[in-house]
Formats: C-alpha cells, structure tokens, sequence
C-alpha cells in the first residue's frame, strides 16, 4: 500500500486510555471492557489471554473498529480506529477462514486488492508472493474446500498479508485445528513476524501458544472484562518447537497461569 | 508441508464436463421414479374417465334400449365427444394434431397459442425478476424501505389474481394498451413476489464475519453488494426463479381469459369451455403444464452451470 509510517521503534502503534465498552442488551448492560490502558508499540508481537467473556476478542474489535468504545480513548497509528480502518492500516484474521466458498483462493486473496481497486497485474504479482508465503504455491485455482482447514486458514492469512499492513490482528486463528496443525502454523506465524516485522496483536486462550509467539502477554479477567496483568515474555527472537520445554518458557507459561487463576478467583 | 492428506483431488472445479456428467447422472437415477409415477396417474386418469363417462354412455344405451357389455362400456367412455373426463389417448390425439400436424401458423394450432402465452409469459417473467431483485436490494439497504415496503408486498399477493387480472386488462385497454404488455404485467404482478423474498432473504444470507471482513477493507456498500451480498443469494435467486417463472406462466394464461378470447392458451381454455370442447381444454392444460416444466428445468439448467461456475460441490 503506502510507505510505512515513519513511526521510531519505541512509537506506540495502539494506545488505549480508559477504555471501557458497554454493551446494551435486552436483560441487562454487559460490562465487555473496563478501564482498558495498553500501549502496543511497533512490531511487537502481543497476545490477548484470558477465559470467554474476558473481552479479549471485544479488545480485538474495538482496534479494528469493529466495535465503538462507550468511554475512553483510543488511537491506532496515531488516527481513530475509524481512520486507521479507512486507511487499511491492518489486516483482520478472524476465528474461522471466512473465505468466500464461491472464489478460488487466489481470488480470495485478491478480494481485498480488488475492493481497493488495485489493478490486475499488481494483484496477481501480490497474490503469487502471498500464497508463497504461506506455503500454499500453485493452490491458487483451487476452491476452499478442496483445501484442508489449515490450509484455509494459511489462505486467510495470505488475504490478510496481501493488503501490506503495518499489523496484523488474530481473533484466534488457530482454535478450531487440531494441535500437530496448530504447531505448525504457529512455528509458521513466528518465522513469518520475524521476517516481516509487523506489529502483531493475537487472541488466543492456549497459554503454549501466547508464550511461545508473544514478546508481552496480556492477560485479561471477566465480568467486567479488563487486564489483570501484563507479562513480558523476552525468550529472544529464535524460538524452535522444543523451546517449550525449557524453564525460561515454563516459567514464564507458570506466571500466565497464575494470573490467569488470580484473575479468575475474583469470581468465585 | 502439504500432507498427502491435505492435497485435494483434481478434476472437481469448473468446466462443461461436471454439468453433463450430473446432467447424466439425474436422466438415469431419476428417469425410473418419474417413469412409475406417470403409469400410475394414466391408471388413475383411465379408470376416473371409465367411472366419470359411464353414466353417459348407460344414458344413450338405455335411450335406443341397449344393454352394454363391459368391453362395450370402455370403448364407449373413452370415446364420446363431450366426455367429463377425456382419456389420456383423446388428449394425445387432440395434442398430437393441433401440435404437430396443424400449421404453427394456423390459429388452430396449439403451437401458435402456446407462443403468444410464451411471450408474454417470459416478458412477465423478466420484468418480475428484475423488479423483485432491485425491491431485495431497496429491502436490504434501507431500513424505511425494509418497514414500509414489505408489508404491501405481502398483501399484494392475498389479492385473488383472478379478480384483479381484468381490472388490469381494463385499465391497460383504457390507455390504448392491448395484447402483450397488460398480460406480461400480470405476470409480473405474480413472480416478482417469490423473487423479492428470495432475495431479501438470500442478500441477508452472508453471515456476519464476511461482512465485518467486508469492513475491515473499507468496502463501499455496492462493492459489499456486488462482491459478496448477490453472489451469495445466487441459489436463492434460482429458488424463487423457478417458482417465479411457473405463476408467470399461470399469469399470463389468467390475463387471457379476459382478452374476449383472442390467442394464447388461456383463449383456447375459455373457448373450449364455452363450446364444451373437453378434449381441447384438456389438451391445452396439458400443454401449459409441459410449458410450465420445460422452463422449469430451463432454470434449472442455468442455476447447474453457475454454481458449477461458482465452485459448488
């Protein structure tokens, strides 16, 4: 898309003060998001950690602008989410691939290009480098069912990365595959972020997975939902499969699950 | 990294092949069933014209003071003139000769009629789709139009089709408007309606992540539309299509009856029934129903090719 931003290392990406969502519903107001502060900063890599209705895929949304704050403050790139969406300043990677089942993958991939009216040969060269990205060359004429779901979810990831965003956020990617999958996908994502340096905000309830990705944790607590704790995860930028079995790793996965169960015991 | 398991098998996408396979698929599997079907309502048809003729047939014996054989009864009620129920081979003779071996010219020819009611009917048919999809799309865009639109396209349809069709035909002649137009419009009246609500439904069809997705590329709401609401209401459109297209059908045979019978199929039913012409208004029926499939299975042909086109399984 445009030139990156010219933002210093240090420069906040995502800045939330305050920040609080109310949702109104029939029986009574559910309190999503409560005094919400979080400073992400360029090409961090910062995972949302908590049980359902902690408000960490809410969090997700309300970056993406896909849901509005009732109270607070909130910039992304230094504009409004609203802004920053208009701008495609991210790229979204929801639950499931959400690919559309009637385009090929490579017509998936190049559903953003064309909303954006990209012409033809950009969007071709685009697709190609995306889908060797992800490790899915020459499935590019290829339906979304004839793929296996992590294969979808690369796909979806390819769309994602085809618009160039300086960030990408992941409403838990991979849940709904199995673990060798998921493994897989995550030694992938990592290289991925490595290589490409992209400010990653990622949701997720597997503790393995937040450790293992993430260069700070953020763990959230229900009812209301808002940051218990936030855990920096400094295993350095080389992390193979085994690293999980080290101390450092356990250690740092042992901190997540505390604050986690604090968290938690709040409720009962 | 792409697992044996993962690669997924060739052959499947898009191409004439898969359609004429599935073509040959449906002839063969399906033939046997339709085929039962048919023999058993022409033994129903036969025994009703037997039962339904018979007390005709004892009149005229008993008047030149005959006694009939069984063998006698069955001739006779399968071949009087003015039978209550025509037997399936009256109708098929009736059919055959003012199909085949009357001029298409002539207006005694079912082909003619069957052409004006054609043409007016597909008119209809093309005028009520295109109306249906642009109210779905009025519908799905605007909530005011969502509100004060879909009551009133409900109670279109509660109006008896019947009563209004020579209001309309009235109307029309008032303004100089004679022949086609005024029964395309009853047509219309008929199909937009299945179309309108296939489509509200089918346009709403996209779950919520393609359209937060949507969203996140700033997508204007017509790229939304052409990109992801109308191609995912494709198997609605061809739903209501078809049943679109079969009341257009019984539209445009409505918007005949009126007309003083001059053409169409609808004008052979109304003079078959003033002169008491069974055997024609059985023969006409016969070949609005046939009508009335063929463009049936035309849809059907044309939904095959674009989901094949689509990817579809």
């Amino acid at each position: 898309m445009n030139a990156p931003l010219a933002v210093s290392a240090t420069e906040p990406v995502i800045s939330a003060r305050d920040l609080d969502l109310v949702f109104q519903t029939a029986d009574a107001p559910v309190h999503a998001l409560s005094d919400i502060d979080l400073t992400i900063r360029k090409g961090e890599f910062v995972s949302l950690i908590g049980p359902s209705g902690c408000g960490k895929t809410t969090l997700l949304r309300v970056i993406a602008d896909l849901e509005q704050p009732t109270g607070g403050t909130i910039s992304v790139n230094g504009m409004t989410p609203e802004k920053a969406r208009e701008a495609r300043a991210y790229g979204y990677v929801f639950q499931a691939s959400a690919l559309f089942p009637w385009r090929t993958i490579a017509k998936n991939i190049a559903l953003p290009l064309e909303v954006m009216g990209i012409d033809k040969a950009e969007r071709d060269r685009r697709v190609e480098k995306n889908l060797a990205l992800v490790d899915l060359k020459g499935f590019g004429k290829k339906f979304p069912w004839q793929l296996s779901g992590g294969m979808q979810q690369r796909a979806s990831i390819a769309r994602a990365l085809a618009v160039q965003p300086d960030m990408l956020l992941m409403d838990e990617p991979f849940g709904a595959l199995d673990e060798i999958v998921r493994d897989h996908l995550n030694e992938q994502l990592l290289k991925l972020w490595a290589r490409t340096k992209k400010t990653v905000v990622f949701v997720t309830h597997s503790i393995p997975e937040a450790v293992f990705l993430s260069t700070r944790i953020v763990v959230m607590s229900p009812r209301p939902g808002r940051i218990h704790e936030i855990i920096d995860c400094d295993l350095g930028d080389d992390r193979p499969l085994d690293i999980r079995e080290t101390p450092e790793f356990l250690a740092i996965a042992q901190r997540v699950r505390d604050g986690l169960r604090a968290g938690h015991a709040y409720d009962e | 990294m792409a697992s044996s398991r993962e690669l997924a098998t060739p052959g499947g996408g898009s191409g004439f092949w898969p359609i004429f396979r599935s073509l040959r698929s449906a002839l063969t599997s399906r033939a046997l069933p339709v085929v039962a079907v048919l023999l058993g309502i022409l033994a129903i048809w036969y025994l009703g014209a037997v039962w339904l003729n018979a007390p005709f047939a004892y009149d005229v014996a008993a008047r030149s003071d005959t006694e009939l054989s069984f063998a006698e009864l069955l001739s006779q009620t399968m071949s009087q003139q003015r039978p209550v129920l025509p037997a399936p081979h009256q109708v098929a003779a009736e059919m055959w000769k003012t199909v085949v071996e009357i001029a298409p010219t002539s207006k005694r020819s079912l082909l003619y009629h069957s052409g004006v009611t054609l043409s007016s009917t597909l008119l209809g048919f093309v005028l009520g789709t295109t109306l249906g999809v642009v109210l779905a799309i009025g519908i799905v865009h605007s909530r005011v139009l969502d509100r004060s639109l879909m009551p009133w396209i409900i109670t279109s349809q509660t109006i008896p089709i019947l009563a209004i069709a020579p209001m309309i035909i009235v109307i029309f002649a008032s303004q100089g408007i004679t022949g086609l137009l005024p029964k395309a419009f009853i047509s219309m009246y008929l199909s937009f309606f299945p179309v309108a609500v296939g489509m509200v439904k089918g346009l709403r069809s996209p779950d919520a992540m393609h359209l937060d997705l949507m969203r996140t590329y700033n997508s204007s709401r017509l790229q939304t539309l052409l990109k992801l609401r109308l191609p995912a209401a494709m198997p609605f459109l061809f739903a209501s299509m078809k049943v679109g297209v079969a009341i257009s059908l019984v539209g445009a045979i409505i918007g005949e009856l009126p007309t003083g019978a001059v053409a169409g199929l609808g004008a052979r039913l109304l003079a078959g029934s003033y002169y008491g012409q069974t055997v024609q208004i059985w023969s006409a029926l016969m070949t609005a129903a046939l009508l009335a499939a063929v463009l049936v299975i035309l849809i059907d042909i044309a939904s095959r090719a674009v989901t094949s086109r689509m990817g579809v399984r």
